[in-house]
């Protein structure tokens, strides 16, 4: 308790202080930052596996400051970690600035010096970013250079990586240059026609000190892109290549890595197809050959699966496996026009999607190569499937409704590290209500329900999120495994909160129990462990 | 203790320091590169609408109160634009993962906004914006007048409002 005393007194502070500014006036030109809290309570219950948390609280927060002036920017982001909530890598422990950095613009060159975030290409060699409510934040610490001219565009670095208060032991070097030849060459007929391709070079360093093995400390990786348009055709396709590269992620193994993305996307107004495949190979890419999960990743390989969001499509969401995975995803949006058959009065909106993902196909060589793949050969064992069907439909003035229909097949062991457990098919259905009281007053509604025979059996789940005071919302909800085949984990998770919104100011208070699962943001994902407490959330920009 | 007393303490100066020194509102909005659905690059210095208002939304495919925003937008669209010639710019933070699927959902939502996309987050980033959905109502002058989070049915209505008051000529900054 004596510890959790000053981070008490400095939450009920810096609220204050924040609430009393949100009505401050702007002061010198140029300065503008952001600033979020979120703080929770721990009570332990052995019964939903919710730990004894010694320190009884924990608090994640950050503020960024950033300065612009002209052609010049320069920032500062501190973070702290008191300690730092469930969920969390211990080693975000403690306060400290994290990311510092100044850049200069001048005509069509930027140089920025200290903490950056960049991307070549769809990232599959080279990608660092933030994100807060992962705990996910691989900035390089170095040099960044950018320059354009005539449809050419190119960019360089050296850094370091971010890894907690710390940085990585590896240097990473990059080049990438995109030709726009549709900019470089105007006086060809062009039309409709867009052409853009793009290469990129990226190199990690990091010294052997491996008694046994020899292992390559400079690991070279490249890629190569293409992007076609047409009107309402969009095609795009990135191949990377990486060099041997053993590491704790692939097993320690020598086989070079590869990657293939293609996508394809046709649209026009009311309609729109989108088609992707993915083949990963030993992909694993990081400024630290013994590091795992999301730490000091160098290329980012996300899912090729629907993104989903309502809470209990997310109790089975797919991860990229970057050792090997092989999988396709296509993609249907139509609007029934109003006045249509299906469309009614106000129209209807569909929206279909499907993706499958497998292993690829190994046969083991039992040599420090591993394995041997046949590029385009399916591997039997399956990763993850589903179907989505979403219907939104306007019924009248004030309702709207969403009903969304998914089937999904999910590898536990594959995804979650689970030993031995059998593939979960599970069938899951929402309808999202959102009624209308006036112009701004409203009730929103949950109905959800997971039904499966294998892992936790069936769940079910109400929300209610009322809006009719001004700037507030009232949410109330409970997730219930009814179907657990151990009557005595037939367990309710229910939940209560306030949230407050005022211009860019966001302040939320809940109390309640929280079940285990991923937490997945944008394909990267975290495990959060069961909880029961309170949850103190702030948010604003300034 | 002393320790994590003084980071606290550090943190609440930073805090007060940001406050009363700063407001994003009355500041033109941050010149930085996005991309256009066909892959081209765009400044956020070529945004225009004849020094009419701008509302500049962000969101992302996956974000449910985003999508319910920018829908219920639509609805009213042409007759905001019709009354104060007001253009909604709709940035996608959407990043490699769902990038590709911004164009066919989009169209087949039916939206008519300017879409552009934010893959490497560096317009979020520059405009702080620490989640979605988020808006901003910029004046003729791409200054911005409002800046608001999150959604919930109707808080479409402070945004007109606050473009009304442009029109009016109320230059006052709401806050």
């Amino acid at each position: 308790m004596q510890k959790t005393l000053p981070v008490l007194i400095g939450t009920i502070f810096f609220s204050w202080s924040l609430i009393s500014s949100t009505f401050a006036q702007q002061l010198p030109n140029g300065i503008s930052g952001a600033f979020q809290a979120d703080a929770a309570t721990y009570k332990p219950d052995s019964l939903i596996g919710a730990p004894d948390v010694p320190e009884k609280m924990g608090l994640n927060s950050y503020m960024d400051l950033k300065y612009v002036n002209g052609n010049f920017k320069a920032g500062i982001r501190y973070e702290v970690y008191l300690n730092a909530l469930q969920g969390y890598d211990p080693r975000y422990k403690g306060t400290g600035i994290t990311n510092r950095y100044a850049s200069y613009t001048y005509e069509n060159l930027e140089i920025t010096a200290g903490s950056f975030y960049e991307q070549f290409g769809s990232g599959l060699i080279f990608r660092t970013y933030y994100d807060y409510d992962l705990g996910y934040d691989n900035p390089m610490d170095g040099i960044n250079i950018k320059y354009n001219t005539h449809g050419l565009y190119a960019k360089a670095f050296v850094g370091r990586q971010r890894a907690f208060f710390e940085y990585g032991p590896g240097i990473v070097r990059g080049i990438d240059g995109e030709v726009h030849l549709a900019e470089m060459f105007p006086d060809l007929k062009w039309g409709q026609h867009n052409l853009i391709i793009g290469g990129s070079f990226v190199s990690k360093y990091q010294a052997d000190n491996d008694p046994i093995y020899k292992l390559p400390e400079n690991v070279g990786a490249s890629a190569a892109r293409l992007n076609y348009t047409n009107g309402p055709l969009n095609l795009f396709a990135e191949y990377a290549y990486k060099i041997n590269d053993p590491s704790l992620v692939n097993g320690g193994i020598y086989k070079p890595g590869q990657s293939l993305y293609v996508s394809g996307t046709y649209s026009k107004k009311g309609f729109g197809f989108n088609a992707a495949f993915k083949r990963i190979d030993n992909m694993n890419f990081r400024s630290d050959r013994n590091e795992s999960v999301n730490v000091l990743n160098i290329n980012f390989i996300p899912a090729i699966s629907k993104n989903q969001t309502y809470r209990l499509a997310t109790l089975y969401p797919y991860a990229s496996q970057v050792n090997g995975e092989i999988g396709a995803m296509a993609e249907v949006f139509y609007t029934c026009k109003p006045g249509s058959f299906l469309g009614g009065k106000y129209g209807t909106g569909i929206n279909i999607n499907s993706s499958n993902i497998h292993d690829i196909k190994r046969s083991y060589t039992g040599d420090e190569y591993g394995y041997n793949s046949n590029f385009f050969a399916i591997g039997d064992t399956v990763f993850y499937q589903d179907i989505n069907v979403e219907v939104t439909k306007k019924i009248n003035k004030n309702l709207k409704v969403v009903a969304t229909y998914i089937y999904q097949t999910y590898n536990q062991t594959v995804v979650e590290g689970k030993s031995k457990s059998p593939l979960v098919f599970a069938d899951v259905a929402v309808l999202d209500f959102t009624y209308k009281f006036s112009s701004t007053k409203s009730l929103r509604m949950e109905l959800q329900g997971l039904w499966t025979k294998q892992d936790r059996g069936d769940w079910v789940f109400v929300l209610a999120e009322l809006n009719v005071i001004k700037n507030l919302s009232v949410v109330l909800y409970d997730e219930y495994n009814y179907g657990n085949a151990d009557e005595k984990l037939q367990l309710h998770f229910v939940n209560g909160g306030l949230v407050y919104n005022h211009n860019a100011t966001r302040v939320a208070l809940g109390y309640g129990k929280q079940r285990s699962g991923l937490l997945c943001v944008g394909g990267v994902c975290r495990l959060v462990p069961a909880s029961n407490g309170l949850t103190f959330s702030i948010s604003t920009s300034f | 203790m002393i320790n994590s007393l003084k980071s606290v303490t550090i943190f609440i100066c930073l805090i007060v320091f940001g406050y009363s020194h700063a407001q994003q509102v009355g500041k033109v909005i941050p010149s930085v590169k996005l991309k256009t659905l066909d892959g081209n690059f765009i400044s956020t210095d070529d945004f225009n609408n004849d020094g009419k208002p701008i509302i500049l939304d962000f969101w992302a495919t996956w974000c449910k109160p985003c999508v319910n925003e920018l829908n219920a937008i639509q609805e009213v669209y042409a007759d905001w634009a019709k009354e104060t010639g007001v253009k909604v710019i709709a940035v996608s933070i959407d990043d490699a993962r769902t990038m590709a699927t911004v164009a066919p959902f989009v169209n087949g939502k039916g939206w008519d906004y300017e879409i552009y996309l934010d893959p490497n987050s560096d317009l979020k980033r520059a405009m702080n914006v620490n989640m979605v959905p988020q808006t901003f109502v910029l004046n003729g002058k791409k200054e911005i007048v409002k800046h608001h989070s999150s959604y919930t049915p109707g808080s479409e209505e402070k945004l007109i409002e606050e473009v009304r008051k442009l029109i009016a000529g109320d230059t006052s900054k709401s806050n």
